[in-house]
């Protein structure tokens, strides 16, 4: 065993590519959840997001290109759940198991032919004079822009539901739909937008595994980060801050513990590979043991009788 | 010009099977509080939906200050002037109340200004609030503040307030008379439910019957006794429940130091009750909802369990035993909230007579249900509390809240209980049913059960309680007899004006 051989720097830089993926889709999911929608089809959007933005990278040439497609291919799948659940009225959780498992079947489909293609390759942000800075710069400051974009959306979303009037009607909504209909607030619509905003993230957080964290396509490549993304929504009690400290917890775990078994600690594989699962899951226990709840309304159907 | 504040001409309004109001006219002038009376189900609330522009008439018309006033939706209503506080508070309990009056305004300032403004118009009116709590953790009557600032800041021309003052305190709602008077000399109309006709007889100016959905009579409500007015709305005498004089027997139940959690996050936890209740006697419980009914309740009942030695009936200590050992032992409950509660929704009523009546009775052997006796009791039920229903065999949601509250406290009347404990027993049911079932329970008394009612209707208790006590924040006040109670003294117990003091932290 040679624990010297981690590096400590190159770890807590891999850290933050680690957690970028499951913090986006767990932030859109916040949304969601935020506006009393329960979704759990994170997976399958992501796993469509991924395959999605995968072949428009590779045909487009350009990563942004797609990117774009992703998040319009995570909220094109995440519009039939919406459909089903605030139009047809149907169940919440079987709608959102059922849309996962369409997306897994529809992301392989579509990616029978790009399997052992490389995508174009997304390059790295290298600021001058901050990526310089010594132990800081190569840690912080020399990763691609999507992760800087992920920790721009953590803001984004808590200032949205902080401070403006869009981000209180959403709360409203989720709190209690009722009397947010009675107030004469759209909930359908806003849960709608919602819905299509969770879609478009988990459609980023996938491509941003196919294009940047692993750069190919392999069916199932998600293996559960759509689910972790689910869990950390409820440990993070709904709180955007906090998702972002669970998602670099469980980033952080998944590297440490790759570069132990490189290393070859005398702990059994096994129990490594689960301890980011369990680490991050503690963690967050022990934090959402204050008072704050789920959203009342959270995975009720809403029906506008008289 | 016609100088009225809203003419309302010939609105109709019917829903699949019933016709919710059918061809009703009046008027409300300037400055005016005009009453709008009537039985449950007689179609005030969808009257207030359609001028609240939450639901749209079939036909007539409205005209709002000589114009022609047709809201698709309530912003519209709330940009023309018309306020509304509801009945079943419209309220978000996990925000502040800042956050809470902002979502009822239309463009509400800068938060720290909305704040200033609660603090100042909240003071101005005599209803103190702090716009930094959390709903979730306000009183009944605080609560209800936050939906009259809401509306108050909006200088609304018409403020409707559907059954206002269903959970306050008398003094609470002295308090929102005071204001109501304020609001009416500078200028304000409001439009005011309820069927408490003594309240209507303080307040207002004008009132407007309604039953089944029609237009019964007008009349001046200070001009008028209030057993006139409550035969225009029920259109025949009311019977009043009649007690014989019995002498109380033994202690049948008795609660020493109960003390316990409540399981909801913004329930009250129960502190240290102590009462006995005798053979023959009735016990009723005040109080503002959301005071430890619902645990007391749940504590009874035994869906809260108890230490050891808090709850005993009839010298038998029950404290740690479940729901079923208890009814089998006598002691039955019936909950307030009926559908979910003491009724399954999605349930025929023949399967929800079997759930609470199926030891007592005798409808199940060896695990096995014996649906004919399951059958034959429902329809005793149905027919001893005449309860409007096709059959049995019909869902429970199907049937309107107060025929299901009869069918609810039926059951367990229908069980001859050793100790009946009932909370807000008549809660959404008419006049005339509501005397049918405290005549059921004066007679279960007579009969030499132990009766509790919880409820929040003061009247009530007055009619059939012998011995009167309050719930305040978990905690029980003293047990006096009910005769000769004063409101004063009974708003004192309830806990006095809630929340007067806290409100300036």
């Amino acid at each position: 065993m040679d624990l010297s051989a981690i590096n400590p720097i190159l770890l807590l830089a891999s850290l933050m590519v680690a957690a970028t993926a499951v913090m986006i889709a767990a932030l859109g999911e916040l949304i969601v959840e935020r506006a009393g929608v329960l979704n759990l089809g994170v997976e399958g959007m992501m796993i469509t997001g991924a395959i999605v933005g995968f072949a428009a990278a590779v045909h487009s040439g350009s990563p942004t290109v797609g990117f774009i497609a992703a998040a319009a291919g995570g909220a094109g799948l995440s519009l039939l759940f919406a459909l089903l659940t605030q139009v047809a009225l149907a169940n919440q959780v079987a709608s959102g198991l059922a849309l996962t498992l369409f997306g897994l079947g529809l992301s392989s489909l579509i990616g029978q032919s790009y399997v052992g293609i490389k995508p174009p390759s997304t390059p790295k942000l290298d600021i001058p004079l901050l990526s310089d800075i010594p132990v800081l710069g190569p840690i912080v400051f020399r990763h691609d822009l999507m992760v800087y974009i992920g920790i721009a959306l953590v803001a984004v979303v808590w200032a949205f539901l902080k401070f403006t009037r869009a981000g209180l009607v959403l709360r409203a909504v989720g709190e209690n739909h009722d009397a947010a209909h009675a107030l004469g607030y759209k909930v359908v619509r806003i849960r709608v937008m919602a819905i299509l905003f969770g879609g478009a993230c988990a459609g980023l957080g996938g491509a941003y595994i196919s294009l940047i964290r692993v750069p190919q396509w392999t069916e199932g490549m998600t293996a559960g980060v759509g689910w972790i993304a689910l869990a950390l929504v409820v440990f993070a009690s709904w709180k955007p801050w906090r998702v972002l400290l669970g998602a670099y917890l469980f980033g952080g775990v998944t590297v440490l513990q790759l570069n132990l078994q490189a290393a070859g600690i005398a702990i059994p594989v096994e129990y490594l590979s689960m301890s980011p699962y369990l680490i991050t899951i503690l963690v967050l226990v022990i934090m959402s043991a204050d008072r704050s709840a789920a959203p009342a309304s959270l995975g009720r159907i809403f029906h506008a009788s008289q | 010009m016609t100088g009225k504040l809203l003419s309302i001409r010939g609105l109709t309004k019917a829903y699949p099977g019933v016709v919710a109001n059918s061809d009703v006219s009046f008027e409300i002038e300037p400055g005016e509080v005009h009453a709008l009376l009537g039985e449950n189900g007689a179609g005030k609330s969808t009257l207030v939906k359609m001028i609240y522009g939450l639901v749209k008439p079939d036909s007539g018309d409205m005209v709002l200050q000589g114009r022609e006033y047709t809201p698709a939706e309530p912003q519209a209503a709330r940009a023309a002037g018309v306020a509304m506080v509801f009945q079943h508070f419209s309220l978000f309990d996990a925000l502040n109340v800042a956050e809470n009056v902002a979502l009822g305004m239309a463009n509400p300032p800068k938060t720290s200004e909305l704040a200033a403004k609660i603090t100042s118009v909240s003071e101005q009116y005599g209803l103190p609030l702090d716009p930094w709590k959390i709903v979730g953790d306000l009183s009944a009557g605080e609560r209800q503040r936050v939906e009259i600032i809401r509306c108050l800041l909006q200088d609304p021309k018409l403020l409707i307030m559907d059954e206002p003052t269903s959970v306050l305190t008398p003094q609470e709602v002295e308090i929102l008379f005071a204001t109501l008077r304020k609001l009416k000399a500078e200028g304000t109309s409001i439009l005011y439910i309820s069927h408490k006709l003594e309240e209507i007889r303080a307040l207002c100016d004008e009132a407007t019957i309604l039953r089944l959905g029609k237009k019964v009579a007008t009349c001046t409500p200070r001009e008028t006794t209030a057993a006139q007015m409550a035969e225009l709305m029920v259109g025949s005498e009311l019977h009043r429940p009649e007690r014989a004089v019995t002498v109380p027997g033994a202690v049948r139940l008795a609660l020493r130091g109960l003390s316990v959690k409540s399981p909801g996050q913004f329930g009250t936890s129960l502190k240290d009750i102590s009462l006995e209740v005798r053979a023959g006697e009735v016990l009723g419980l005040a109080g503002v909802a959301g005071n430890g009914q619902d645990e007391l309740l749940a504590a009874l009942a035994g869906e809260i369990l108890a230490k050891p030695g808090m709850v005993v009936l009839d010298g038998t200590e029950i404290g740690a035993k479940g729901p079923g050992v208890r009814r089998k032992m006598g002691l039955l409950t019936g909950p307030e909230e009926r559908l979910g509660h003491a009724a399954a929704p999605n349930m025929s009523l023949t399967e929800n007579a079997l759930l609470t009546g199926a030891e007592r009775e005798g409808l199940m052997q060896n695990g096995f249900l014996k649906w004919g006796k399951a059958k034959s009791f429902a329809e005793a039920i149905i027919k001893r509390f005449d309860v409007r229903t096709p059959g049995p065999e019909t869902a429970a949601r199907a049937l309107s809240g107060g025929n299901l509250q009869k069918f609810v406290i039926g059951r367990e009347v229908m069980q001859r209980p050793d100790v009946l404990v009932v909370n807000q027993p008549t809660w959404g049911v008419d006049a005339s049913a509501a005397a049918v079932i405290r005549q059921a329970l004066l007679d279960l008394a007579v009969g030499g059960a132990a009766i509790v009612v919880i409820s929040q209707d003061l009247d009530e208790l007055m009619e059939v309680a012998d011995n009167f006590a309050a719930l305040n924040e978990g905690r029980l006040s003293e047990i006096r007899p009910a005769k000769g109670l004063s409101m004063e003294e009974i708003g004192l117990m309830m806990g006095g004006a809630h929340g007067l003091e806290v409100a300036h932290v």
